[in-house]
């Protein structure tokens, strides 16, 4: 199995401090922008990296991680070319964990063994599926276990006791706790539903929890490392992106205003 | 895909789904984890209703007092005599309450809906169609009904727009994407992932994860349960030929279900091809799709070689969509059921026969059917039988042809 989030988690353990997870999306606003955008997050503070595999349907996002994945399939962006951005990033950085998250089609039409297969040579930790429920398990979530690669599942607020079981069974690397019933990049969660939710899944797993879906500042990201073992920013930095391209910003500058916000995030967990 | 064609051939072709909704490879639930809890819910009312009587008896009173069931079966003499061959015999669903099969559905999801004690109703539409059909329903049992609809669509099925207003229903423009039925389908499934308290999602057509193409087959199987005793009665036998257009398969397999095991009864279903297979646009997902997962289950999806989904195009909007329901990826896989497809063209001409030999103004959906019946059953003998399903009408169209024929109104 990939050790680096284990190490990652261990690591943050030991500064006694939260860690920041970052969300972007592969290719956005282009491959060549999004890889310097990737490279730098480490520098600029994410403790791991998601990065979004783009799909033409992303039906659990909101608006705003909507626009990124057209923009990155209007830029070209593929599957194929998703797993050379870890690559690439893989030859400076053999530490930093990266999760690929995304929704099952573009896997199943790659082909589920040869996209595990490619996924770990280029170095990536992680798969988060959203629409592989614990029902759909033989698909891809047992053969990704067998190949070594981490199974990230999220858990939300609809899920119960019994279901909590169900979701945690076979999950690996970490736990992803959807702390709103919505979409990305909508509204934020009640710290004290997020609170006890988060206490109600410790009950049934020591994996590392982290908590995502609505948190946008610094603050809420300070507020979430009180509770959990990380913070989940994504449409926040997406939108970043998305303000660059709509005033028309110089590729270089976009790059710098998106690692701008991932260091006034990661203060929030230091 | 070995596993694809070497299926065995099951004992009876009716017992589908398995109890995770499979149906061989296709169907299943792929959804996201928030909505899973609601789906599982779902799943435990229908089975406990399914055969529950006074569910069942409270659906009969609905289906015959209001929908105005059972339809007829006629016998298009007319339209028989033109071709010289078989003879077509009409499923009337185009006479229903709302213009269309739709109905049987939602009536059925929504009297499920209220047991389940939910409190407001989401829909997707494509045509218009089922958005309407939903708001019926919705304002005959007095709950609130948001639809949503893309914008391409609003634009050419504007009729039904207006009709769903009347009824009550609040119709929510979609953007996203292609703005075309799949992104109505991706964002009322982000609607019902925020409203997962109270909120029921009756989906269109026999796709969606499991139990929805199950469920939506057995409210559609009225359709062929009616027409076999009614051609019993009529002809003392069975069909030899049954005949649907797909969209998502929902008329066609409430055709087709009641059917599947007598052997000779040949089945085919009409999928849209738009400007031709070869022109990239249609909708044909079996004909020029592959298998792949959207919307909660497994099936044949019309996508790019990154699986990225692609548009559909048909002259109808109610056969535009990039997907068809998982029992018939099934069915064409084990080849119990034929799919052939036909273009805008050939729709259009067989709508203006429909209208010129029997002075009936069939929707652009199962003109599409009716244009592959025209191309058979010249071939067929004169003792033969076909039953084409009539399962929509045309109001809603009649500004698509109009503009397709160069003809202002
Ligand atoms: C009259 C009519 N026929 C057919 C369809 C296609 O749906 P399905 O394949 O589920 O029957 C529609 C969809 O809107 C319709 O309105």
């Amino acid at each position: 199995m990939s050790q680096r989030i284990q190490k990652r988690f261990e690591k943050l353990k030991q500064e006694g401090r939260p860690g920041l997870v970052t969300f972007t999306t592969a290719g956005d606003p282009d491959q060549e922008t999004a890889q310097k955008i990737l490279n730098g997050l480490p520098a600029a503070g994410a403790d791991i990296i998601e990065m979004g595999m783009p799909f033409s349907d992303p039906m659990a996002d909101g608006p705003a991680i909507q626009l990124a994945n057209l923009r990155a399939l209007g830029s070209g962006i593929t599957l194929s070319k998703t797993l050379d951005m870890v690559r690439e990033f893989r030859k400076h950085d053999d530490e930093t964990p990266i999760v690929l998250m995304g929704y099952y089609n573009p896997i199943h039409y790659y082909g589920n063994q040869r996209f595990l297969d490619d996924a770990i040579t280029a170095g990536a930790d992680g798969l988060i599926i959203v629409d592989l429920p614990p029902e759909e398990d033989d698909e891809l979530c047992h053969p990704c276990l067998t190949s070594g690669l981490n199974w990230i599942r999220l858990t939300t607020p609809t899920s119960d006791e019994a279901r909590l079981a169900t979701v945690l069974k076979n999950s690996s690397g970490f736990v992803y706790h959807v702390s709103i019933a919505g979409i990305t990049g909508t509204q934020s969660a009640d710290s004290v539903d997020v609170e006890s939710a988060i206490k109600r899944i410790r009950k049934q797993t020591d994996l590392p929890i982290a908590v995502g879906f609505g948190i946008k500042t610094p603050a809420q990201v300070r507020e979430t490392g009180k509770i959990a073992d990380a913070a989940v920013v994504g449409s926040a930095l997406v939108n970043v992106i998305r303000q660059g391209v709509d005033k028309q910003l110089a590729k270089d500058q976009i790059v710098t205003n998106l690692h701008g916000l991932v260091s006034e995030l990661a203060a929030g967990t230091r | 895909m070995s596993e694809l064609t070497s299926s065995a051939l099951p004992e009876s072709y009716r017992s589908g789904p398995d109890d995770r909704g499979h149906f061989g490879i296709f169907g299943g639930r792929y959804v996201a984890e928030t909505l899973m809890p609601l789906i599982l819910e779902v799943e435990a009312a229908w089975n406990r209703y399914r055969s529950d009587p006074e569910f069942l008896a409270e659906l009969e009173y609905y289906s015959r007092d209001y929908v105005g069931r059972p339809s007829p079966l006629y016998f298009a003499e007319r339209l028989t005599e033109e071709l010289g061959g078989a003879k077509v015999y009409f499923k009337r669903d185009e006479l229903n309450h709302t213009g269309a099969h739709k109905i049987n559905n939602t009536l059925g999801q929504i009297l499920l809906a209220k047991r389940m004690g939910k409190k407001r109703i989401i829909a997707e539409t494509g045509a218009g169609q089922h958005g309407v059909a939903t708001a019926t329903v919705c304002a005959l049992f007095d709950l609130p009904c948001v639809v949503y609809m893309g914008e391409t669509d609003i634009q050419r099925q504007a009729p039904n727009v207006f009709r769903m207003k009347l009824l009550g229903a609040e119709i929510v423009p979609v953007t996203s994407g292609t703005a075309t039925l799949k992104d109505a389908m991706n964002d009322a499934l982000r609607d019902w992932v925020s409203n997962v308290e109270d909120t029921f999602y009756i989906i269109g057509t026999a796709a969606g994860p499991h139990p929805y193409p199950e469920m939506v087959r057995d409210f559609q199987s009225i359709i062929g349960t009616e027409a076999k005793q009614q051609l019993t009665e009529k002809e003392g036998r069975l069909p030899d030929l049954i005949i649907a257009c797909i969209g998502g398969g929902s008329n066609a397999i409430g055709l087709f279900h009641p059917f599947l095991d007598d052997e000779s009864v040949q089945i085919i279903g009409v999928e849209a091809a738009g400007l031709g297979l070869d022109s990239g646009k249609h909708a044909a997902s079996l004909s020029g799709g592959e298998p792949g997962v959207l919307h909660g289950n497994r099936t044949y999806l019309l996508q790019s070689d990154d699986g990225q989904i692609l548009d559909a195009h048909s002259i109808s909007a109610g056969l535009d969509y990039p997907g068809i329901g998982p029992e018939h990826s099934w069915l064409h896989n084990i080849g119990r059921v034929s799919y052939v497809s036909v273009t805008d063209e050939e729709a259009l001409e067989a709508f203006k026969q429909c209208c010129r030999t029997e002075g009936i103004i069939p929707a652009l959906e199962p003109a599409h059917a009716l244009a592959h019946v025209a191309k058979i059953a010249p071939k067929m003998r004169k003792d033969q039988i076909i039953i084409m399903n009539l399962c929509g009408r045309g109001d809603k169209d009649v500004f698509t042809v109009a503009e397709a024929l160069g003809e202002e109104i």
